[in-house]
């Protein structure tokens, strides 16, 4: 398959991508390109100009600063899952990280282009949702602060508007007893997220819930917050039971989409299942920190 | 628009003008020559175009060719050194780990590129690690048991100069 012809431009700074992105009203940002390409060889995306990203070394950058990490928007799947500064920081991204797509795909693909592409069925969503990230944009207007709650506006649609740049995500740190998980059925033959959920939780000393944050991709058009079910948990000693009956009152979204893999009717009970594993699994991690 | 691209494939620098849309895996089978890289799917699915792109395994088909512009790669063509066949190689030969072939380039480069990530390999792992690539003959056992002899072989040649006959002993 042959994509349509394109000009094609490599730029080394963000201020330098973002001036030509100005110029060039139909030119695409390009960073690992597993979403974008595939898109261009159906031509299903035609773009006149592609700003090919790879030599903004910027953008690649890893560190933990005033209690926040923050993450270059070009920094692959590959390592942030293999960065022993997010392992121990930020463990829900690392782990999130390692079940995207194939060693291949995680090698290339990017956690900005995955917020920026914002498919239903991609992991990164959900986690980022889970950890109340702040996604920091450019253009030649300057920058701005986006928090990933007002970050999805529907089905590959985001709030980043036309000509502005994913640069950096920013992440707040939390100490105390906390605890993280992500969990998904796998698509079985993309890998792509049926459904996914992802769980950060802080518990004080004697056990009870302070906070619990519950991001879900898969379900509907975008990834959502499980607020609901985070309200009754909150204040609470939490044990599966709890968790099951709190799953009741899962958000209903209007717009599931099944498949032939997996109906409509059956993802809300996948998601329920999914939610109680990966909640399981953060009041394991919560536990194993404190000791 | 063309532009001008370098890429150091298997030690010897590939320069060729190009369109912007060639993908990496058409320089490298068309302009290079090396017709061992397979396309496969052409969907990023299947994993047949893997190559070493920088030291990283990447599907060659999701890749426009201007990106890999003074990168290093190796190619399936890379592997064996004259005659003598890779460990790996070798190891795949000994334990079943092809039918058709067509897979096999991938398969090779992907299997390559995880003993060069990850010191010791495990079943799990490497079942885990090849979920980039797709074959349709053997059922993948033959595949993960000579990744697995390449590996132990590989870490046995540290005190044994001659992997090819730790891999032989293995497969006994």
């Amino acid at each position: 398959m042959y994509p349509a012809a394109f000009r094609y431009h490599v730029p080394e700074s963000i201020a330098e991508a973002v001036g030509m992105a100005a110029e060039l009203p139909d030119a695409r940002f390009l960073a690992g390109g597993h979403s974008l390409i595939p898109l261009m060889k159906q031509r299903l995306a035609q773009p006149s100009d592609l700003i090919d990203l790879r030599k903004v070394t910027e953008m690649r950058q890893l560190s933990a600063l005033d209690g926040q990490v923050r993450i270059g928007a070009a920094v692959t799947h590959w390592e942030a899952h293999s960065s022993a500064l997010l392992s121990s920081l930020c463990p829900l991204l690392s782990e999130t990280a390692g079940h995207i797509g194939d060693p291949q795909v995680r090698n290339c693909g990017t956690l900005g282009g995955s917020l920026a592409y914002a498919d239903p069925g991609a992991d990164y969503p959900a986690c980022i949702l889970a950890l109340n990230a702040v996604l920091v944009c450019e253009s030649l207007a300057g920058r701005r602060s986006i928090d990933s709650s007002d970050w999805f506006k529907g089905l590959f649609t985001t709030a980043l508007d036309p000509g502005e740049l994913l640069v950096e995500i920013h992440i707040p740190v939390i100490r105390g007893c906390t605890g993280s998980a992500y969990r998904k059925l796998p698509h079985p033959a993309s890998r792509m997220a049926v459904v996914g959920v992802a769980v950060e939780l802080t518990l004080d000393r004697a056990g009870v819930c302070e906070r619990i944050q519950i991001g879900i991709n898969g379900l509907g058009s975008n990834a959502i917050r499980a607020g609901d079910i985070e309200e009754q948990l909150i204040g609470r000693a939490i044990d599966d039971d709890l968790v099951a009956r709190a799953c009741a009152s899962l958000p209903r979204v209007q717009d599931i989409s099944g498949d032939r893999f997996v109906s409509a009717a059956d993802k809300l009970p996948l998601c329920r299942n999914l939610i109680r594993s990966a909640v399981s699994a953060a009041l394991k991690n919560a536990v194993r920190t404190e000791v | 628009m063309h532009c001008r691209v370098a890429i150091n494939i298997n030690g010897k620098t590939e320069a060729h003008e190009i369109e912007p849309r060639l993908l990496l895996v058409h320089f490298i089978r068309e302009c290079a020559g090396l017709t061992g890289t397979h396309v496969g799917c052409d969907t990023s699915q299947c994993g047949a175009c893997t190559i070493g792109l920088n030291g990283l395994a990447v599907k060659s088909c999701t890749k426009f060719a201007v990106q890999a512009d003074g990168a290093e790669i190796v190619t399936i063509e890379g592997l064996s050194r004259g005659d003598t066949l890779h460990p790996l190689q070798q190891a795949f030969r000994d334990h079943h780990g092809l039918q058709c072939g067509f897979c096999t380039p991938g398969m090779l480069m992907a299997a390559k590129l995880m003993l060069d990530r990850h010191k010791q390999l495990s079943e799990e792992l490497i079942r885990h690690e090849l979920e980039g690539n797709i074959c349709r003959c053997t059922g993948y056992v033959g595949i993960v048991k000579a990744i697995m002899a390449a590996s132990i072989a590989t870490a046995a040649s540290d005190s044994q100069p001659d992997a090819s006959n730790a891999i032989e002993a293995s497969s006994r």
